[in-house]
């Protein structure tokens, strides 16, 4: 077969335009285009609809997705096109020669209002009673064209059974209106390929292999369709009413921990643009809602700094000095979940190069039940741990069997950016006015190391802050401690550091160039695990790898909509924040260096660090049963 | 077999259009079609020269020619006549065709309900190998081309060009986004023609009567004769050769239909005329159809009728663009409705309305063409269902 089909499993009509190749040179690289009577000049091969935009010209739009191949099936932005029978969607129709276009004609508005009102009868449920009221993209279109009422009838009964099965992604194919972004987004963006449409015509619906309950298919959780799915089709599975529980109940104990990457994008759900850092107003919500202590999850990847790059030390001592066959280079970092899940399903003869330390959340869930509880003396029964996540595959992670080194749970809830908007609105608050707040002691102060975990590149920039300094006793040489190679969306990033005027007790590793990969996105990963796969990765010691486009901060938790646009104010938000904190390095955290003093008391990767803070993984492959 | 005598589709004195064809070059045979003015066979009759044309401009080092013998549309068998009768000439077509634009290989697409022709069509395959007709340098002229058979699985949108790439690649069969088109982005992402059974005869035959010759026959816009299959009320049922511009009256006349009422020219997409039509003529210009006429006598129920083609469109809608998948459920809940007497005059003009959307705002041929037969035959026959009910 030839290439196009073995690099990738989306069929060609649903791939990036292939252009026809023709000889620019004699037409010119720009085209003169006619739009409503106006003239424009675009590039050749700009979609209708890319030139529309560019120009300010609105044109409704569902099935495109600026991140998803295109598919043309919504036939909601549809244009007219002088000289052709018929009209065109504008997201797939590329610009060659020059064309008149019309966006409003009585033709496209007609068109459009019956392609909605087709929409609209198959579409179950009523807007009140879903969670995607105010932020629906077939209700918006529904408003804008002045739907008033069902010209074709509606749906009145449902017709499939919502599918819970998952921790993670909840499914409800009622809400479903064949867009086929998640199937796009599974298969080509993330090359998981757990969703696809089965059937014809009228009973065409999107389904997991042989109809399984999502549980128990590969699904690695990321919820990435969630955040691309235009109604509520898809959500996250969420525990906040039970999380109101435990906070009215007078007996239990409610932490809370927030992630990096929620605090530089919940301000969204709120109306604030992308990029706006909420931090300290969140600190004060979570207070005013009842959560009895607020811990940043940023001293825990500040942990995790210090136990894997112990780790990756270790391993490199292992192998460059004593020769161990039995370890595993590249080290493959382990903080993201939906990566671990990948991974496990794809890779499973590859575990061994994984870091075994847990991810953030679960190392913060194991200490507060055991180190936090003892000095607080608090019974850990008593206690529950939330964990605010930009994250759906985090719900599946506190739930593994495997995660109760704590003797408990080590983390009872995963809560996303988008539930914990909704608490923040059900509390009766306005995020943007709140007053600013401090987190709670002990875990309140973290470094900007751990922060940046929230970007692509961020856990592998903050492993070099400390290990660079912990081998030479330097810090790393990189203006402002910026390292720019880490940072960026670029799919596959690699650079090297090399390691000069070591310390004498890491002589082994002078004059070693530290080689290092970043991949985002599980379609990046799997370019990287091929090519180690093949035995090309030789030289690299470390890889960090983020299961979501972007990393955390675009992660299947964060707020809808999501584009390279908004992941980029996010990451901009987080690395602003980063600079402007005090403490810089994980290992400069004052209270890492307690908790290894009074706790971990035998150092990183010691015993009782390997009892709370590491973890094993499951080899599960590819078979559904 | 055809029916009546056949001028086009006769074999004597043909002659070896293989041998005409590579005596040329390959931008000769191009420009001979042209000038025959032959249009696509398939239905939608596309100058078929300008589709080789564009194919043989693109630049790339492997291109393909496909031939499109799902012959799905209701009402339409001509296709497995000619692969029966004629297959030496269907596969001399494609390997002209391949000559002509650069192509190294070429697929038949065969209906899957037609798999019976397999064997013999391999043995045609097998001979012409034999016989340097297809292989490696084909008659001495340098010139390779090979010939795969691949069966379809049974779907009607498979024989829409682009669905039916698809499916030869293996995928869901849904019709792509054009432009690009096949000619420059087909199979595997490289130039494709793709072109009815008929057509690869017709331009075999061509090739050796001359394109002249050719534009003798039919009407001005319509050049050449065409195979219908004629079905349905009448006495003398099956494939006809008939010149473009014969009238409705002159076929029901040909094929011994008494009584007619309807005529549905073009298959199931197609049109439905009514009486008073039948002095119209069969041709691009007017009535357009890929081979298929079902005759319907007094006895019929309209209504039945066009039940029983939206049924057909419900379910072979591939599902993925909105206007086709739920449009044409409306119309046959339409139909139902008008069967309960529950229809008013208003929401079915509604419908024709939607009907009218669908065949600008499909994406493909498929749902650009199943309103036809509501439309037509509402607009034609609304008095007479609305009166039996």
């Amino acid at each position: 077969m030839d290439k196009i089909v073995k690099d990738n499993r989306a069929p060609v009509s649903q791939k990036p335009l292939v252009m026809a190749k023709v000889d620019k040179d004699s037409i010119g690289a720009t085209v003169g285009i006619e739009i409503n009577g106006n003239p424009y000049k675009v590039m050749l091969g700009t979609t209708i609809l890319e030139a529309c935009r560019e120009n300010n010209i609105h044109v409704p739009s569902l099935c495109y997705h600026e991140d998803l191949c295109l598919a043309g099936v919504c036939r909601v932005c549809v244009v007219e096109v002088e000289g052709m029978g018929t009209l065109q969607a504008a997201c797939t129709f590329p610009i060659i020669n020059k064309i008149k276009v019309h966006t409003t004609s009585e033709k496209v508005r007609k068109a459009r209002r019956h392609v909605l009102d087709l929409m609209l009868s198959e579409h179950y449920g009523e807007c009140y009673s879903c969670h995607r009221n105010g932020n629906c993209e077939l209700q918006k279109l529904a408003k804008e064209y002045g739907v008033d009422s069902y010209r074709f009838g509606h749906v009145e009964k449902r017709r499939y059974q919502v599918d819970r099965s998952s921790y993670s992604v909840v499914r409800d194919m009622d809400k479903c209106i064949l867009c086929k972004r998640c199937v796009r987004t599974c298969i080509d963006l993330q090359e998981v390929g757990v969703l696809e449409a089965i059937n014809r015509g009228d009973k065409t619906k999107v389904t997991t292999f042989m109809d399984k309950p999502l549980a128990e298919v590969i699904c690695i959780n990321c919820g990435q369709c969630i955040n691309r799915c235009p109604t509520a089709a898809l959500k996250a599975n969420d525990p906040s009413d039970e999380i109101w529980n435990v906070i009215d109940d007078p007996s239990k104990h409610v932490v809370i921990q927030t992630a990096p990457s929620p605090r530089a994008a919940i301000g969204e759900e709120f109306g604030l643009p992308a990029g706006t850092s909420m931090t300290y107003q969140m600190n004060t919500a979570l207070k005013m809602i009842g959560f009895d202590k607020v811990f940043d999850t940023d001293f825990t990847a500040d942990l995790t700094i210090m136990e894997e790059g112990t780790e990756l030390l270790m391993r490199l001592k292992k192998k460059l000095v004593d020769g161990d066959k039995n370890v595993m280079l590249p080290q493959l970092t382990s903080c993201s979940p939906g990566w671990i899940k990948y991974i496990e399903h794809f890779y499973p003869e590859y575990l061994d190069y994984l870091s075994t330390c847990k991810s953030p959340q679960q190392m913060f869930g194991s200490v507060i039940k055991t180190f936090y509880a003892q000095e607080h003396e608090i019974d850990p029964a008593n206690i529950v741990t939330v964990a605010v996540m930009p994250c759906s595959a985090k719900k599946f992670e506190c739930n593994r069997p495997e995660m109760d080194s704590s003797g408990f749970k080590d983390v009872d809830y995963g809560l996303t950016t988008r539930e914990l908007a909704q608490m923040i609105r059900e509390a009766g608050l306005y995020l943007p006015d709140l007053p600013a707040g401090n987190f709670d002691d002990p875990f309140g102060d973290a470094s900007g190391a751990g922060l940046i975990f929230g970007a692509t590149g961020g856990v592998m920039e903050a492993a070099l802050r400390t290990a660079y300094e912990l081998v030479t006793g330097r810090t790393v040489p990189f203006e402002n401690l910026d390292i720019l190679p880490c940072r960026g969306f670029n799919g596959v990033k690699q650079a090297s550091v090399k390691l000069e005027n070591v310390k004498p007790e890491w002589s082994f590793l002078e004059g070693v160039d530290l080689n290092f990969m970043i991949a985002h996105g599980t379609a990046n990963a799997k370019k990287v695990m091929e090519a180690l796969v093949k035995g090309e990765l030789s030289n690299i010691h470390f890889i960090e790898v983020m299961a979501c486009p972007g990393g955390c901060l675009g992660g299947g938790g964060q707020p809808i909509p999501t584009s390279p646009e908004i992941r980029k104010k996010r990451a901009e938000a987080i690395y602003q924040e980063d600079a402007g904190l005090p403490v810089r390095k994980s290992h400069e955290n004052p209270h890492i260096a307690y908790i290894y003093e009074k706790f971990l008391k035998d150092g990183p990767c010691g015993h009782l660090s390997h009892k709370l803070l590491h973890t094993h993984y499951v080899k599960r492959g590819k078979f559904i049963g | 077999m055809i029916k009546n005598k056949s001028i086009l589709f006769n074999k004597d004195n043909l002659g070896d259009c293989l041998a005409s064809a590579f005596a040329k070059n390959p931008q000769d045979i191009i420009m001979e079609i042209r000038e025959s003015n032959l249009k696509g066979r398939g239905g939608a009759g596309f100058p078929t020269g300008t589709k080789w044309m564009l194919a043989a401009a693109s630049l790339s080092n492997k291109k393909y020619v496909v031939c499109n013998a799902d012959e799905g549309e209701p009402g339409t068998f001509k296709d497995r006549v000619l692969l029966a009768e004629f297959p030496d000439l269907v596969f001399e077509g494609m390997v002209l065709a391949g000559y002509a634009i650069g192509a190294q290989k070429g697929f038949i697409y065969l209906r899957g309900e037609y798999s019976y022709l397999l064997k013999q069509l391999n043995e045609q395959l097998e001979k012409m190998v034999n016989s340097n007709r297809l292989g490696k340098n084909i008659l001495g002229k340098g010139f390779d081309f090979e010939i795969e058979i691949r069966l379809g699985a049974g779907a009607y949108v498979c024989g829409e060009e682009t669905a039916l790439i698809e499916s030869l690649e293996g995928h869901r069969g849904e019709a792509r986004n054009r432009p690009p088109y096949p000619v420059n982005t087909g199979f595997m992402g490289n130039p494709t023609i793709v072109n009815n059974v008929e057509t690869f005869v017709t331009a075999a035959i061509i090739m050796a009567r001359g394109g002249e010759w050719f534009t003798k026959l039919g009407t001005g816009k319509s050049k050449g004769n065409k195979l219908i299959s004629v079905s349905g009320d009448c006495d003398d049922p099956g494939v006809y050769e008939v010149p473009f511009g014969i009238t409705i009256n002159e076929l029901l006349k040909m094929v011994k239909a008494k009584n007619a009422k309807a005529v549905q020219v073009g298959g199931a997409s197609g049109y439905c005329a009514c009486s008073n039509e039948f002095e119209r003529q069969i041709s691009f210009e007017d009535l357009s159809t890929g081979g298929s006429i079902i005759i319907f006598n007094q006895s019929r129920d309209m209504l039945h009728i066009l039940r029983n083609f939206m049924e057909f469109f419900v379910e072979e809608s591939c599902g993925q663009c909105t206007p086709c998948r739920i449009g044409n459920v409306k119309l046959l809940e339409g139909v139902e409705k008008i069967e309960q007497g529950d229809c008013s005059l208003s929401y079915l003009k509604e419908l024709i309305e939607l009907g009218k959307t669908m065949k600008i705002a499909s994406k493909c041929g498929l749902g650009q063409s199943s309103p036809n037969p509501f439309i037509s035959i509402m607009t034609n026959f609304e008095q007479e269902i609305f009166s039996q009910r």
